[in-house]
């Protein structure tokens, strides 16, 4: 691994109520609003949007892709805007520097009209 | 309506989650994981692992385990339809496998506002442990939408 290297990005099909409620399910995250399209309207949403944890973890697909899982140090995201229903995320990955036997990792995860709903960084052992 | 920082300091009840295979499966599934070792014992040992690893941002998932999760919104009179996630941090420790029975305590670490009081911020690390092992610490960031502040 050596700075600039770009890892293979990850293109997701568009987020279906099936994946929202799947993801939901299995993460244990059973907030309403992505879920229940009475709640969301309740809040004044068009509909229900994607749990941005779920963005998350299609981001770690990613990487646990390119290195094994336990080569991770460390793993975070500020989520950017929400991704809507039918949205279709691609993830991306860039070493941005390698130093003292762990690189750093710059991490995106966009829609298809440009909308970044994720950044974030991992430090992996290089 | 700001929450109130006397909450920062706030440590919010501990529990014990089981990472079971079974659930394990059921996430690869809903995320689209295909790599075996996250779905099939035989391939993870195989690959070294001694059980299905929990994946990097399962160890989340288990934290809703609790038997409140919106325990403490609910203590500060906060909306669960008025809250998005604004950022999610992991510090890994050590792996954790299926069949693991992780201990979680979160501490309320923080709590501001911006834009004029539109958005409230709480902020709550979390450590993740194992027979006392630490395995990892969270830090989650939750964004409480005002509508009805001055903008």
């Amino acid at each position: 691994m050596k700075t600039g290297d770009v890892l293979p990005q990850l293109e997701l099909a568009g987020i279906s109520r099936t994946t929202l409620a799947l993801y939901a399910g299995a993460s244990g995250d059973h907030n309403p609003m992505h879920i229940d399209l009475d709640v969301a309207r309740s809040a004044g949403m068009e509909d229900v949007f994607a749990h941005g944890m779920l963005n998350m973890a299609y981001l770690g697909r990613l990487l646990t892709n390119y290195v094994p899982q336990e080569n991770i140090r460390s793993y975070s995201v500020r989520f950017a805007s929400i991704t809507p229903l039918h949205g279709k995320p691609t993830c991306t990955a860039a070493v941005t520097k390698v130093e003292d036997g762990v690189a750093h990792l710059d991490l995106t995860v966009a829609l298809a009209d440009g909308t970044v709903t994720l950044r974030g960084d991992a430090v992996v052992a290089a | 309506m700001a929450i109130d920082p006397a909450v920062i300091g706030k440590v919010l009840p501990s529990h014990e989650a089981l990472a079971e295979r079974g659930r394990l499966r059921f996430f690869a599934k809903a995320i689209g994981e295909t790599n075996p070792i996250y779905s099939d014992v035989e391939a993870a040992k195989a690959a070294g692992h001694r059980d299905l690893p929990v994946p990097p941002t399962f160890l989340f998932c288990l934290d809703m385990e609790k038997p409140d999760p919106f325990l403490l919104l609910r203590e500060l009179d906060i909306d669960v339809r008025h809250i998005l996630h604004g950022e999610q941090a992991f510090e890994y420790h050590s792996p954790a496998y299926a069949g693991d029975t992780l201990a979680y305590t979160s501490t309320v670490t923080d709590t501001y506002s911006k834009k004029g009081g539109a958005l409230d911020f709480l902020v709550r690390n979390t450590e993740v442990t194992r027979d006392g092992e630490l395995i990892a610490r969270l830090t989650n960031t939750l964004v409480v939408r005002n509508p009805k502040a001055q903008k």
